[in-house]
C-alpha cells in the first residue's frame, strides 16, 4: 500500500541575497512500512526535504510547486489546524541534536504527558503517564526515571526518548533527520536497531536522513540521493550498491571506506558541492562529473526510469535527443 | 624505522569546578581523569591513530603532546628527549618541529586574516622570513597543498573559501615551518564525505615528500583503517590495544575493540554484520571503575577483572590490556 507520494516537488527559500532552490522537482513514493534512505551531502536539501513533509520549513523558505500525499491525503492543501493534528499522529519528525530538542525545564514524564494530551484531550493526565511508561519500557528505559530532567540522560538515551516521543501516537512515517550524528558508534548502531525495531513492530515508514552512506545501505530498503537540491539516483539499496548509474552516485561508493577490504583504494569526488545561490546552469553536478557532455551544462537532465523503481537524472541515461 | 616519541604513563586530570557550598562543605577535589596513565610509542614516518569513543582522552593525549596544556604526571620524550617540562625558548623551538591541524577549519582560521597572511604566520612569529622571501615561500606551500592558482588564494579571507579548501588552508599553515611531526585532530570529521579523501592523500603525499610522522586522533575506525600503520584504542582514559592496523582489525583481543569494531556500519546491503552488543554506557571519567574500568560492560569479566587492573601486554607488537584471551 502506498504510504507517501511525493510529486515535483520545489522548495525555495527567498534570502537577500538571492533564491536558494533547496529542493528542486523531486519526485518519488513509498509503501507502507519501508525504510528510505535519503542521503546527500550539506546543503543538498535532504533536511529541507525532510521537513516539508510535515510542512515545518523554517522562514523564508516555501513550496513553490508540488504535491504530497500521506495516505492519499494532499498534504499542502490542509489549514494549518488539520495539519496540526496531522503532525505526530500521522507523521513524527527525530531531530539530529537530541541535546537541544528537549526542554531542560521538564521532566521526561512531563514531555510525553503534554504531548499526549494535546493530541488527545480526554486522557487524563494519570493515563498519560501510563502510557508514557509503557513507550519507556519498548525503548529500554526504566520507569522510574520518568520523573529525571533531561540533563540526567546520557546523549544516547535522549536520543531514544526523542525517538519514543516521535512514535507515542504512533504515526505511518516517522522522519528521522541524522539522528545518530552526534553519538558515537556503539551508540549509533543500538539506536539504529531501535528505530528499526520499532518501524517493524508498529509497521512504520522511516525515512533517514543521512550523510554516512554507509548507514543507509546496510538499513534501508530504499535509497534516494540528493545533490544541490535535485534527486540524483533513486532505487533499491542493493540495486544502487550493484549498478549506481549516476556518476554522484558512483563516485560517492568509492569515496567511503569499508573497514571489511584490504587495502581499499578510495577516491574524491573532484571539486566541491556548489554554492546554493549560484547553482551552475544544467545539471548542477555537471563542473565535477568526469563523464560530463556539452548538454548537460545547459539543459537540466530528465528523469530516466531504468525499470523496477531505479530512476536516474542524468543524460548518459536518456533525454538527450529532443 | 627510529622511534621518535616515547609517551610513558602520560597523565592529565582537570579538577571539576564546584559550587559554593560544595567548596564549604567539603575540601575534596574531584577530577576528570581524561588521560590516565598512557604509554605507547611512535616511529618516525609513520602514521599513528589514537581511536575511541568521545571521552575516552584521545584529543587531551594530542593537546599534550603539542604542549597546549600541562600534563599532571609521566613523561614525554621526543627524539629522545623528555619535553613534558620545556619552558620559554627552548619550548618556543620545538614548536617549530610540532605542528597541529585541528577539527574545525570554519574556527581554526582567523576570520580577519587572508589566507596568505594566516599560512605565512608562522614564519613571521620564528622570524624566518619576511617581505617577498616570505611571499614566495607562502605561494610554494599554497602550492604544496593544492590551493591552486596560490596567486589567488592568498589575498582571499577564509569565508570565501569551502571547507575543504579551508582545510588545506590549514595544513598548508601546519607544513610552512618544515615541521617533523603533525598532530591531526579528527582533520576530515567536518568535511562532506565525496572530499574527504582529497584531504587523506594530500596528507599522505605530504608525508612521503616531506618527511613528516603523524598522530592522527579520529572517533572513526574506517577512516583511521584507511589512513594509519598502526592504532592505539583508548576507552576512558587509557589505551586497552594496540597494533598494526590489519592484525588489529583482523584479530581484534579486546572486548572493547571486538565491539567498537562491530558496530561500524559496513557499507554493503548483500552483508549482514553480527554486532557484539555492550552493556551500558561510557562511565563518567570522574569514577572511574575500580579495576579492569571496562568490566561493568564486559561479558567475559570475572573476580579478577573487579580487582585488577590489566595493564599492555606486548604479545609480538599487538598490544592488549585485558586479564583474558578471548576466543571469538
Amino acid at each position: 500500500m502506498v504510504l507517501l507520494e511525493v510529486e515535483h516537488l520545489t522548495i525555495d527559500y527567498k534570502t537577500r541575497k538571492g533564491i536558494v532552490r533547496a529542493v528542486n522537482d523531486v519526485s518519488f513514493s513509498m509503501e507502507k512500512g519501508e525504510t528510505l534512505g535519503l542521503v546527500g551531502e550539506s546543503g543538498s536539501g535532504k533536511s529541507t526535504l525532510g521537513l516539508s513533509l510535515l510542512r515545518l520549513i523554517p522562514f523564508p523558505g516555501v513550496i513553490t510547486s508540488g504535491n504530497i500525499r500521506l495516505e492519499e491525503k494532499d498534504i499542502l492543501s490542509l489549514r494549518d489546524k488539520e495539519m496540526r493534528s496531522v503532525r505526530g499522529s500521522k507523521v513524527a519528525l527525530v531531530f539530529q541534536n537530541p541535546m537541544t530538542s528537549l526542554n531542560p525545564v521538564k521532566k521526561i514524564g512531563e514531555h510525553f504527558v503534554e504531548f499526549l494530551r494535546t493530541h488527545k484531550p480526554h486522557l487524563s493526565k494519570k493515563e498519560a503517564l501510563e502510557h508514557s511508561k509503557k513507550i519507556l519500557d519498548e525503548l529500554g528505559i526504566p520507569d522510574e526515571r520518568i520523573n529525571d530532567y533531561p540533563h540526567q540522560f546520557s546523549g544516547g538515551m535522549r536520543q531514544r526518548i526523542m525517538i519514543g516521543l516521535a512514535i507515542t501516537l504512533n504515526p505511518s512515517l516517522v522522519i528521522a533527520d541524522e539522528p545518530t550524528t552526534a553519538l558515537d558508534v556503539i551508540v549509533q548502531d543500538k539506536i539504529l536497531d531501535l528505530l528499526r525495531d520499532l518501524s517493524r513492530t508498529h509497521n512504520m515508514g522511516l525515512i533517514l536522513i543521512t550523510h554516512d552512506l554507509s548507514i543507509v545501505l546496510e538499513r534501508c530498503n530504499k535509497i534516494f540521493v540528493m545533490y544541490a537540491g535535485h534527486q540524483v539516483e533513486y532505487g533499491k539499496s542493493k540495486e544502487l550498491y550493484r549498478n549506481p548509474k549516476h556518476p554522484y552516485t558512483q563516485g560517492l561508493l568509492r569515496s567511503i571506506p569499508n573497514i571489511e577490504l584490504a587495502d581499499q583504494r578510495l577516491s574524491a569526488i573532484p571539486g566541491s558541492p556548489p554554492d546554493m545561490l549560484n547553482v551552475p546552469t544544467g545539471c548542477p553536478f555537471w563542473p565535477r562529473c568526469p563523464d560530463a557532455m556539452k548538454i548537460c551544462k545547459i539543459k537540466v537532465p530528465p528523469i530516466t526510469s531504468l525499470g523496477d523503481g531505479h530512476v536516474v537524472k542524468c543524460f548518459l541515461y536518456g533525454g538527450k535527443e529532443p | 624505522m627510529s622511534i621518535m616519541w616515547e609517551i610513558e604513563s602520560l597523565k592529565k586530570y582537570f579538577p571539576v569546578q564546584k559550587g559554593f557550598i560544595d567548596r564549604l562543605v567539603s575540601r575534596k577535589t574531584d577530577y576528570v581523569k581524561a588521560v590516565d596513565g598512557v604509554s605507547f610509542s611512535i616511529r618516525r614516518g609513520e602514521v599513528f591513530a589514537l581511536a575511541g569513543e568521545s571521552g575516552c582522552g584521545k584529543t587531551t593525549t594530542g593537546m599534550l603532546m603539542v604542549r597546549l596544556i600541562e600534563p599532571t604526571s609521566g613523561k614525554m620524550s621526543f627524539e629522545g628527549r623528555d619535553i613534558s617540562m620545556l619552558k620559554g625558548e627552548e619550548l618556543r623551538r620545538l614548536r617549530r618541529k610540532i605542528q597541529i591541524i585541528f577539527q574545525d577549519p570554519y574556527a581554526s582560521l582567523n576570520p580577519r586574516m587572508k589566507i596568505g597572511k594566516t599560512v605565512g604566520h608562522p614564519l613571521e612569529i620564528y622570524g624566518l622570513a619576511k617581505g617577498p622571501e616570505k611571499e614566495k615561500k607562502v605561494l610554494e606551500v599554497l602550492n604544496e597543498v593544492g590551493l591552486t592558482p596560490p596567486e589567488k588564494f592568498v589575498d582571499i579571507y577564509p569565508h570565501e573559501l569551502s571547507g575543504g579548501q579551508r582545510q588545506r588552508a590549514a595544513v598548508a599553515r601546519s607544513i610552512i615551518l618544515r615541521p617533523e611531526f603533525i598532530v591531526a585532530d579528527e582533520p576530515v570529521s567536518m568535511i562532506d564525505v565525496s572530499i574527504r579523501t582529497t584531504i587523506i592523500d594530500l596528507m599522505l603525499n605530504l608525508r612521503e615528500k616531506l618527511g613528516l610522522t603523524y598522530l592522527f586522533i579520529t572517533h572513526d575506525l574506517a577512516i583511521a583503517k584507511y589512513i594509519s600503520d598502526r592504532i592505539a584504542i583508548m576507552y576512558l582514559g587509557k589505551i586497552v590495544e594496540l597494533g598494526e592496523k590489519t592484525e588489529l582489525f583482523s584479530n581484534p583481543l579486546h572486548p572493547y575493540t571486538i565491539a567498537l569494531l562491530s558496530a561500524i556500519p559496513i557499507p554493503n546491503p548483500e552483508r549482514k554484520r553480527k554486532p557484539m552488543k555492550l552493556k551500558g554506557e561510557v562511565p563518567s571519567a570522574i569514577k572511574v571503575p575500580a579495576g579492569c574500568r571496562f568490566h561493568p560492560r564486559c561479558k567475559y569479566a570475572t573476580e579478577k577483572c573487579k580487582r585488577e587492573e590489566p595493564t599492555l601486554i606486548d604479545r609480538d607488537g599487538h598490544l592488549v590490556a585485558c586479564h583474558y584471551e578471548i576466543d571469538v
